[in-house]
C-alpha cells in the first residue's frame, strides 16, 4: 500500500511532521455585489441567448412547456416545484419515476427533459443542479433538450453569493453540477458544434 | 532526446498545413481570453490571480495535511480513496476492481493524469475495454496518438483526417461534414456510456473540506462517465487538492476564461461520494486515486514547488511563440509549451529532456498570462543551469566559454567593433551550412545585412 509511503515522501520534502496542524489559508475571496432581481433576471436571459440557449419570463410555464412538447416525449423530474406548477402532469410527461434502470431507460429515449434548477446565476447564465430524490442527475443529461424552470427569487448574483449560501456543497447532495449553456465542442478545426454528448437545446423559463 | 527532439521540430517547421492549424487554433483561443479577462469583462482579475497563487501555495505548502482531510472526508461520504506512486498502481487497482466485479467495459472522460500512465494502453492490455468519450480524445484514441494539447487535444487534425479515421475504425461512408461527424461520435460512444460497467474520470481540483472532486468539460461525456456507470473511479495527482470548497469561486471564474474564454466551461460536476439514500441515479461506489507518479521529487525545492500549482488551462501554450511554431508532438512527454518544457524535466529528470528549457525564448509572455502565476520563465532559467551543470561534455563547455570570453573582449573594445563589423558587412553571412552555426542557422534566416553601421549613419548624419 503506497498510502503511507507517498504521505511520508510528502512530508519529508516538505519538512514537516505526521499530524502537524496548518496555519489558516488566506480567507477565501467571497464578493457579492447587490443587484436588483430586475437586473439578474435581465442578465440571466442574456447569457443564456449569448450561450445560444433560449431564455424568457413567464408567468405561465404550464402553457409554455405545453406548447415545447407538442409532438414529442418529455420526461419530467419529481420536482415539487414543477409538481405545484402543473407541469408534471401535463399529457405527454412521464413523472415520478423514483428507479435508477427505469428512468435511464426512458431519458435514453425521450425527446426532452424539463427540471427545475436550485439556483441559477445571472452573471454567466448558469443552472445550478443539486442530485436529490426530487432531482435525478440524467434528466439534464440524457434527452437532446432540456427546459429548466427556475422560479425567479431563486436567481443569484453569481459563483460568489452561491459558495456564501452553500460554503459546503457535499453537506446537501452527492453531486452539485452547473449547467452553462448547451453541451458543445470546438475539438474538429475549432468549429463549434453543439449538443454532442449532453443535450444540444437548453431553455430557461423564469417563473 | 536532443536529436529526437530536433527531428521532431524540424518535421513540424516544414509542414505547412500543421504550421497553419497550429496558429490559427492558437491565435482564436489566445484572443478569446484576452476578450474575458480585460479589466472590463474582468476588472479583479489580477486580484484573483493572487489569490488562487496564494490558495495553491497554502495548499502545496501543507500537501500531507489536505491530502488527509480530503481522505477522511470521502471516507465519510461512503467513498474510498487510493494513493498510488505510479502508473502500474492505478492500472493494478482498476484491474483488481474489475476482475471483483466482472466489469469488462470502461468509459472515460478526458484527463491528463491517466494520459501519464497510458492508462488506457494498459487496461487493454489485460483484456478490458477502455473508451475515451470525450470527442478530441476519442479520434486520438482511434488514431493511436497523444493529446497536441493539454485543452483541445486533437487542435492538429483536420476534418478530412478525421473523416478518414472515421471510416477506417468505425467502417462507415466518408463523412467530412464536422455536425454530422460530431453525430457520429455521439452515436456510437453513448451505446458505450449506457453499456459501460466503470466511468473512469479525471479531476480539476480536489476539495479538503468536503471530499469531492471537481470536474469540468463542455461536451457532457464527463457526466455520462460519472453518472452512467455503477462504479465512478476518479484519477488525479496529489496537487490537485485545495482547501476549501469556497475557493472555487476564485478558481472557477480564472479557469474557463484562461482555457477557452467562456466565462465557465458548460459543465462544472462537484461530486462527494456515491450517490446517496433517495437519490435516484448515480454510481453506487465512488473512489478516487491519488497519484504521485513523479510529483513529490517537485516538493523539496521551495522555488521550483510552485510547477505544481498548474490548473492545466493551456493558456501559456496559446500565448508561447515557440509552441505555436514547433507544436504538441515535439514536446517529448503528454504536457507540452512552456508548462511541458518545466514540468517534464522535473518528472523525468533533466537528463531525459535537457533540450526542453532551452526551447523558449524568454519572452515571459507564459508567466503572464497563468491564472496562478507560475513563472514559468525563471523556473526554465533554473532548469537551464541545473542541466548545464549535469551536461559532461566539458569540451564544448569549454569551447563555448572560450567564445563568450571573445565576445566581452570585442564589446569592451569599441574600434576593433567597429572594424570587424566593416569586414564581415563586405564578406557577407556564411554560407557554408557545416558546424556548430549551421546546425543553428538550418531554422533560421538572416536579416539581409545593411550598407553601413548605425554609427556611420550617426556620423554622416
Amino acid at each position: 500500500m503506497s498510502r503511507d509511503h507517498i504521505l511520508h515522501r510528502v512530508r519529508t520534502a516538505l519538512g514537516r511532521n505526521a499530524g502537524q496542524g496548518v496555519a489558516d489559508p488566506p480567507p477565501a475571496r467571497i464578493r457579492v455585489p447587490q443587484v436588483a432581481m430586475e437586473a439578474r433576471v435581465a442578465s440571466l436571459i442574456e447569457r443564456v441567448r449569448a450561450l445560444a440557449g433560449e431564455a424568457l419570463e413567464s408567468a405561465d410555464p404550464r402553457a409554455f412547456v405545453a406548447n415545447a412538447i407538442e409532438g414529442k416525449t418529455a420526461v419530467a423530474s419529481n420536482s415539487a416545484y414543477l409538481a405545484e406548477r402543473g407541469i408534471s402532469s401535463l399529457a405527454g410527461v412521464r413523472s415520478g419515476i423514483t428507479d435508477r434502470e427505469e428512468l435511464r431507460a426512458v431519458c435514453a429515449t425521450a425527446d426532452i427533459g424539463i427540471t427545475s434548477a436550485d439556483y441559477a446565476l445571472a452573471d454567466t447564465g448558469t443552472l445550478v443542479m443539486l442530485s436529490t430524490p426530487q432531482e435525478a442527475r440524467m434528466i439534464s443529461l440524457l434527452p437532446p433538450a432540456h427546459i429548466a424552470i427556475v422560479p425567479r427569487e431563486r436567481i443569484l448574483t453569481g459563483l460568489d453569493e452561491l459558495f456564501s449560501l452553500i460554503p459546503n456543497p457535499a453537506n446537501l447532495s452527492s453531486s452539485m453540477v452547473l449547467i452553462t449553456g448547451p453541451s458543445r465542442t470546438a475539438d474538429i478545426e475549432q468549429i463549434l458544434v453543439r449538443g454532442v454528448h449532453g443535450p444540444g437545446q437548453i431553455t430557461v423559463v423564469v417563473a | 532526446m536532443t536529436g529526437e527532439f530536433d527531428r521532431k521540430v524540424h518535421d513540424t517547421l516544414v509542414d505547412a498545413k500543421l504550421q497553419l492549424a497550429v496558429y490559427t487554433a492558437t491565435a482564436r483561443l489566445k484572443e478569446k481570453r484576452i476578450e474575458t479577462v480585460s479589466s472590463e469583462a474582468l476588472p479583479d482579475y489580477q486580484e484573483l490571480r493572487t489569490q488562487a497563487n496564494a490558495i495553491k501555495k497554502h495548499a502545496i505548502d501543507n500537501l500531507d495535511h489536505y491530502l488527509e482531510e480530503f481522505e477522511r472526508n470521502v471516507v465519510a461520504r461512503g467513498g474510498k480513496v487510493v494513493y498510488c506512486k505510479d502508473g502500474s498502481e492505478v492500472s493494478d487497482f482498476v484491474l483488481g476492481l474489475a476482475r471483483e466485479r466482472a466489469a469488462h467495459l470502461i468509459v472515460k472522460s478526458k484527463s491528463m493524469t491517466t494520459e501519464e500512465v497510458d492508462l488506457n494502453e494498459r487496461l487493454e492490455h489485460h483484456g478490458l475495454e477502455s473508451v475515451e468519450t470525450d470527442l478530441g480524445e476519442y479520434i486520438l484514441q482511434l488514431a493511436h496518438e497523444r493529446p497536441y494539447h493539454i485543452v483541445a487535444p486533437a487542435l492538429h487534425m483536420t476534418r478530412y483526417q478525421v473523416a478518414d479515421l472515421f471510416e477506417r475504425c468505425l467502417d462507415v461512408p466518408q463523412e467530412t461534414v464536422i455536425e454530422k461527424q460530431t453525430a457520429l461520435a455521439r452515436t456510437v460512444l453513448r451505446q458505450k456510456f449506457l453499456a459501460a460497467d466503470i466511468g473512469i474520470s479525471g479531476a480539476n481540483f480536489l476539495v479538503a473540506d468536503s471530499g469531492a472532486v471537481v470536474i469540468i468539460e463542455n461536451e457532457g461525456n464527463a457526466r455520462l462517465t460519472t453518472t452512467a456507470p455503477k462504479i465512478h473511479i476518479a484519477v488525479a495527482g496529489i496537487e490537485k487538492v485545495i482547501p476549501r470548497a469556497q475557493d472555487l469561486a476564485t478558481f472557477l471564474k480564472l479557469l474557463a476564461r484562461s482555457a477557452t474564454g467562456q466565462l465557465l466551461s458548460v459543465y462544472t460536476s462537484f461530486l462527494a461520494g456515491p450517490r446517496r439514500a433517495g437519490e435516484i441515479d448515480g454510481p453506487d461506489e465512488f473512489y478516487v486515486v491519488l497519484l504521485d507518479n513523479g510529483r513529490t521529487r517537485l516538493l523539496p525545492d521551495k522555488a521550483k514547488r510552485q510547477s505544481l500549482y498548474c490548473i492545466r488551462c493551456g493558456a501559456c501554450l496559446n500565448t508561447c511563440p515557440v509552441y505555436r511554431k514547433i507544436g504538441g508532438h515535439s514536446f517529448p512527454w503528454v504536457y507540452s509549451g512552456p508548462i511541458g518544457a518545466i514540468l517534464t524535466p522535473q518528472f523525468m529528470g533533466v537528463q531525459h529532456s535537457p533540450a526542453l528549457p532551452f526551447a523558449s525564448s524568454l519572452c515571459g509572455a507564459c508567466g503572464e498570462v497563468c491564472p496562478v502565476k507560475i513563472d514559468i520563465p525563471k523556473i526554465l532559467l533554473e532548469l537551464r543551469s541545473e542541466v548545464k551543470k549535469a551536461e559532461t561534455r566539458e569540451k564544448q563547455n569549454r569551447l563555448e566559454r572560450l567564445g563568450f570570453q571573445g565576445f566581452a573582449w570585442l564589446m569592451t573594445h569599441p574600434r576593433i567593433f567597429e572594424m570587424v563589423g566593416r569586414i564581415g558587412r563586405s564578406i557577407g553571412w556564411p554560407k557554408s551550412r557545416r558546424g556548430p552555426l549551421g546546425a543553428w542557422l538550418s531554422e533560421r534566416e538572416l536579416p539581409p545585412l545593411p550598407a553601413r553601421s548605425f554609427r556611420e549613419m550617426w556620423r554622416r548624419r
